[in-house]
């Protein structure tokens, strides 16, 4: 998608201060790019320790509920994190990212992650064993996530290269 | 032979020239080279935070580093690989890149940091694996370990932003 409308954005973006702000000072770009990895690597750790859990792999010696309880904080505090450094990157090259088909298909794979991780993780607060109690769907659940993250990361990294 | 000879061979093998010159070689090695590292980071930095004190405290320490230091160490394989090849295509850039260098520095730091705990802390973990807060120098072998990877995963970053134009930022 480059729609008149989002070249346009774009250039409203890049002529504001900020843009400009983050565009003359180098190490801002690689800084910022240094705290998302980071967050990536805190977020999706923690996401494959619940979802190895799910698929019964690892942590077997623990609830999923409370696996659970461990990590899902852990990557509910990444998000915000790397929303937060997603936009600076953004707003210092606004039409790197968002006109970039990597970058537009990295947000439609991360809307689709976190219904699945919203839906998955709802039952437990009310019934810790919902999950103990539908194995197979559980496990094909755990690898759409694993599958769904590992792309996010791979349309992130490949936004550099169009 | 100096080592700038040796880094013009190794960009001379056809595996390397695959990478440079290929379409599309580099960013895909490149993805899997960041999906591998923080799965490394992501996964040491659990245990490195039971060791602190910090999380995980309810469960002893050896069943953490049990079911999280297994993925570490496919992680840590994958992303040695994939590193290497993307070493492979530029060789003599990167060998004479400060980041680059300083990357394997606190990589080798991360590595003796590991060494020192498996071999010498670890030895009496049967005595504090229940415990909360286990002793100072387990608790200084995490912090270190925490240290040394944050500084791997900023100096790799910047590496990317001190090459030539047209290896991607």
């Amino acid at each position: 998608m480059k729609t008149k409308a989002l070249l346009d954005f774009c250039d409203t973006i890049d002529a504001t201060a900020l843009s400009q702000a983050i565009q003359a000072t180098k190490w801002v770009v690689p800084l910022v790019q240094t705290v998302h990895i980071l967050a990536i690597a805190a977020l999706l750790s923690s996401v494959l320790m619940i979802n190895l859990r799910l698929l019964g792999v690892a942590g077997t010696d623990q609830t999923l509920a409370r696996v659970s309880e461990r990590f899902r904080p852990v990557v509910w505090w990444s998000l915000p994190v790397l929303l937060a450094s997603g936009l600076i990157l953004i707003i210092g090259e606004p039409a790197r990212a968002l006109t970039n088909p990597f970058f537009q298909l990295k947000m439609c794979l991360l809307v689709v992650v976190l219904i699945v991780t919203l839906l998955s993780q709802r039952p437990l607060y009310g019934d810790s064993r919902f999950w103990d109690n539908r194995v197979a769907t559980g496990r094909a659940i755990a690898m759409l996530s694993l599958l769904l993250w590992s792309g996010i990361v791979f349309a992130g990294r490949w936004i550099a290269y169009l | 032979m100096d080592l700038d000879t040796v880094l013009r061979a190794i960009e001379a093998t056809a595996i390397a020239t695959e990478i440079r010159e290929g379409e599309s070689s580099f960013p895909w090695i490149e993805s899997i080279h960041v999906l591998a590292i923080a799965l490394v980071v992501g996964s040491i930095s659990i245990v490195d935070l039971r060791l602190l004190g910090w999380a995980s405290i309810e469960r002893a320490v050896r069943r953490v580093t049990g079911s999280v230091l297994p993925v570490t160490w496919i992680a840590f394989v994958v992303a040695a690989v994939s590193g290497a090849l993307l070493f492979s295509s530029n060789a003599l850039t990167y060998g004479h890149n400060t980041w680059f260098l300083l990357k394997f520095g606190f990589l080798a730091a991360a590595g003796v940091n590991m060494l020192v705990f498996q071999f010498g802390i670890n030895g009496s973990v049967a005595t504090w694996d229940n415990r909360t807060t286990p002793p100072p120098s387990a608790r200084l072998a995490g912090a270190l370990s925490l240290l040394f990877w944050v500084a791997v995963i900023t100096c790799g970053r910047w590496v990317g932003f001190t090459l030539q134009p047209g290896l991607g930022g």
